[in-house]
């Protein structure tokens, strides 16, 4: 059996697991409407705060060596690490690293940093996490669009099944850049203010930085947190088109499809990717419809937190499995009023419910799609 | 007017890549989009910011795209009413 | 059992399949020109080919000459059929076109055509629109080729996700390039104009290191 173990999250909304749970509980977002750097122009996204992670960040020795999605990965690793006790030079530790973009800011022309440039390399920068910690192996960087997080996940269960690895430390970051925010207003897809993921007045993505971080792991022992296995997890590509998804939801079908439910009663939700683009809510209600699942609630958290990219995968699903831990379906924030034509059930308010599982979703640019299922023991 | 979608045919098929189309081949009264030159999505965007780079006309709301970049002529016709350039 | 049926691997202006060079072009040509010749000698209409940015490009024409002359397309399931691509770059040739765009406020056009290639795994979704391939996908990022990080997932894939793969190694990161594409299969497929190898580090390191 893999277990889903101790995890942290760095985001808007603080700096572990715990802050970001009772957060949302509270309803708040770590999306708003911001002045960057770069522009005179407001986005609304959600940003790490500056001066907490240079207080967090303040115990290490020359900190100016580190990007900032390398001060925010060791914080996270880190305390995954003390929570776990697991020692990180042992032959069956495995550190997988999911991001979109790296350390893309290091791009950038008047960019300031004493870093090497050579940390773009997205190896460069896993190497850092790499020396930092002491792992045995070389980091597994896996960089495949939105899905990253979540695909990493599911690679960690795969390498533990195989023999190869008992922990797997799997980490997801990115941070907010002009580089991203650019491409996204370029492809019409933000929405200046807060998104609206499966909503009819949904316009587009909110862009969010965070960290998350999540030990996955065969160790019973380490099971303690959540007492939940991953049971089955997949991949598919819609094979449509490199931006837009399939109109009638094929790779993500597949995925779900191939999980193995054998009875959808018990499932207590979909964490679903829910960006808030007209197309990609719209695929994944046709996409759950289609496999059977119209039954079972949904919710984005992408209306908290907006699109974390590389993190999502991971945040998402360390929420979802504080949800199932207090038998608690999180309120899909930013919605109001279906606004897609697959029959889906959006959670609308926080509800205490009786359930033993769900499913986390994710798709991304290139076509592809990812679905895992989740259980209490 | 016919200079113009002379014009627009040379700078479609280099803003979009379509370098297996010559100029000749486009009518200019033929759908861009669905059949036509069956351009996509991400052609749709593309022609937003060449009307912007190389006209000074910026579309404020995308879906106004449907009707001007309709066909070659009504590009053509959108960039005589509203170009700068 | 996991056989290797058929690969390529492209470079120095250079192709070769199943290490006979089937195609190259003068040392100096540019790789644009030279992809495109590549191309051109494939004897293929892919209007897409011609908005993909190099590093697409490159890894598409690779897989095309490792298909060509196989049933790799035909006698698969390709719902079953992974494509696991690898780099060390990752989308870096095309993020500095993207980030050059944006640069200066003055000149200020980000393309939504170039942004959309700042995802290294947008190749494996070229090649699975190209061929209809739906099946699992992963693209990793290290230093170099890691024949052991490819082989180990491949083979993990390949016992209880699918029962072929497109593997391999596509890159343009400045003036260097190359891709390196082999075809795996699980089934006994009798098809000439293949080869036969097991998939193993040590065949996969020989077929790399061969031309």
């Amino acid at each position: 059996m893999i277990f889903a173990s101790y995890n942290n999250i760095i985001s808007g909304l603080g700096f572990s697991t715990d802050e970001n749970y009772k957060a949302i509980l509270n309803s708040e977002l770590a999306v708003k409407k911001t002045i960057l750097p770069f522009s005179t122009e407001s986005f609304c996204v959600a940003k790490i705060n500056e001066a907490d992670l240079k207080t967090h960040f303040s115990s290490f020795e020359n900190t100016e060596r580190y990007t900032k999605l390398e001060q925010l990965s060791i914080l996270s690793i880190q305390d995954v690490m003390k929570q776990s006790g697991i020692n990180p030079a042992d032959e069956k530790t495995l550190l997988i690293y999911s991001t979109t973009k790296g350390n893309i800011d290091l791009l950038e022309k008047n960019n300031a940093s004493h870093v090497d440039k050579n940390r773009m390399y997205l190896w460069s920068f896993a190497n850092v996490l790499k020396q930092h910690f002491n792992f045995k192996h070389t980091p597994i960087v896996l960089s495949n669009a939105c899905i990253s997080g979540l695909l990493a996940i599911i690679i960690a269960k795969r390498y533990i099944d195989s023999g190869a690895f008992n922990n797997v430390i799997v980490c997801g970051g990115d941070i907010l850049s002009e580089f991203t925010l650019s491409g996204f207003k370029s492809f019409n897809a933000l929405s200046n203010e807060p998104s609206k993921p499966f909503d009819a007045n949904r316009v587009g993505i909110n862009l969010g930085e965070a960290v998350s971080t999540i030990l996955i792991t065969n160790n019973k022992a380490l099971a303690k947190p959540y007492e939940t296995q991953i049971i089955s997890g997949f991949s598919a590509n819609d094979a449509n088109h490199i931006s837009g998804p399939s109109r009638t939801g094929d790779g993500l079908f597949q995925c779900l499809n191939q999980l193995g439910i054998t009875n959808k009663n018990k499932i207590g939700f979909i964490s679903a990717h829910g960006t808030a683009t007209p197309f990609n809510d719209e695929m994944e209600s046709i996409a759950i419809e289609r496999a059977n699942l119209s039954s079972v609630p949904v919710n984005s958290l992408k209306g908290y937190y907006g699109h974390t990219l590389g993190a999502a995968g991971v945040l998402e699903t360390i929420l979802s499995l504080e949800s199932l831990k207090n038998q608690t379906l999180i309120k899909s924030e930013g919605f109001e009023s279906l606004g897609v034509s697959g029959k889906i059930s959006v959670i609308d308010s926080f509800e205490k419910k009786s359930f033993d599982s769900f499913i986390k979703t994710a798709s991304g640019f290139g076509g592809c799609n990812a679905a895992a299922l989740f259980s209490k023991l | 007017m016919d200079a113009l979608i002379e014009k627009l045919k040379g700078q479609i098929i280099e803003q979009l890549n379509l370098a297996e189309v010559k100029p000749e081949e486009i009518n200019p009264d033929s759908p861009l989009f669905g059949e036509g030159l069956g351009l996509d999505s991400i052609d749709a965007l593309e022609l937003i910011v060449l009307l912007e780079k190389h006209y000074g006309i910026k579309i404020e709301d995308p879906k106004d795209g449907k009707t001007i970049f309709q066909s070659l002529r009504t590009m053509a016709e959108y960039i005589k009413a509203n170009g700068k350039s | 059992m996991n056989n290797i049926i058929s690969y390529a691997h492209i470079k120095n202006n250079s192709v070769s399949v199943n290490g006979t060079q089937v195609f190259c072009s003068e040392k100096n040509t540019t790789l644009p020109e030279f992809l495109s010749e590549a191309y051109k000698s494939l004897g293929i209409s892919y209007p897409k080919f011609h908005k993909m940015d190099l590093q697409c490009k490159l890894g598409f024409l690779c897989t095309e000459f490792a298909i060509k002359n196989t049933n790799f397309i035909s006698e698969n399931e390709l719902d079953k059929t992974a494509i696991v691509i690898c780099n060390s770059a990752s989308s870096l040739q095309t993020d500095k076109l993207h980030q050059h765009s944006i640069d200066d406020k003055t000149n200020y056009f980000p393309s939504p055509a170039v942004f959309v290639y700042t995802l290294p795994n947008i190749i494996i979704g070229e090649l699975a629109i190209k061929h209809k391939i739906t099946g699992e996908n992963a693209f990793f990022v290290s230093e170099k080729f890691d024949v052991n990080l490819i082989v180990n997932y491949t083979e993990l894939i390949l016992n209880d996700y699918a029962t072929s793969a497109i593997c391999g190694w596509v890159e343009v990161d400045e003036d260097a390039y190359e891709a390196f594409i082999f075809l795996v299969e699980t089934k006994n497929n009798t098809n000439k104009n293949t080869i036969f190898k097991p998939l193993n580090e040590l065949v996969v390191t020989q077929i790399y290191n061969q031309s």
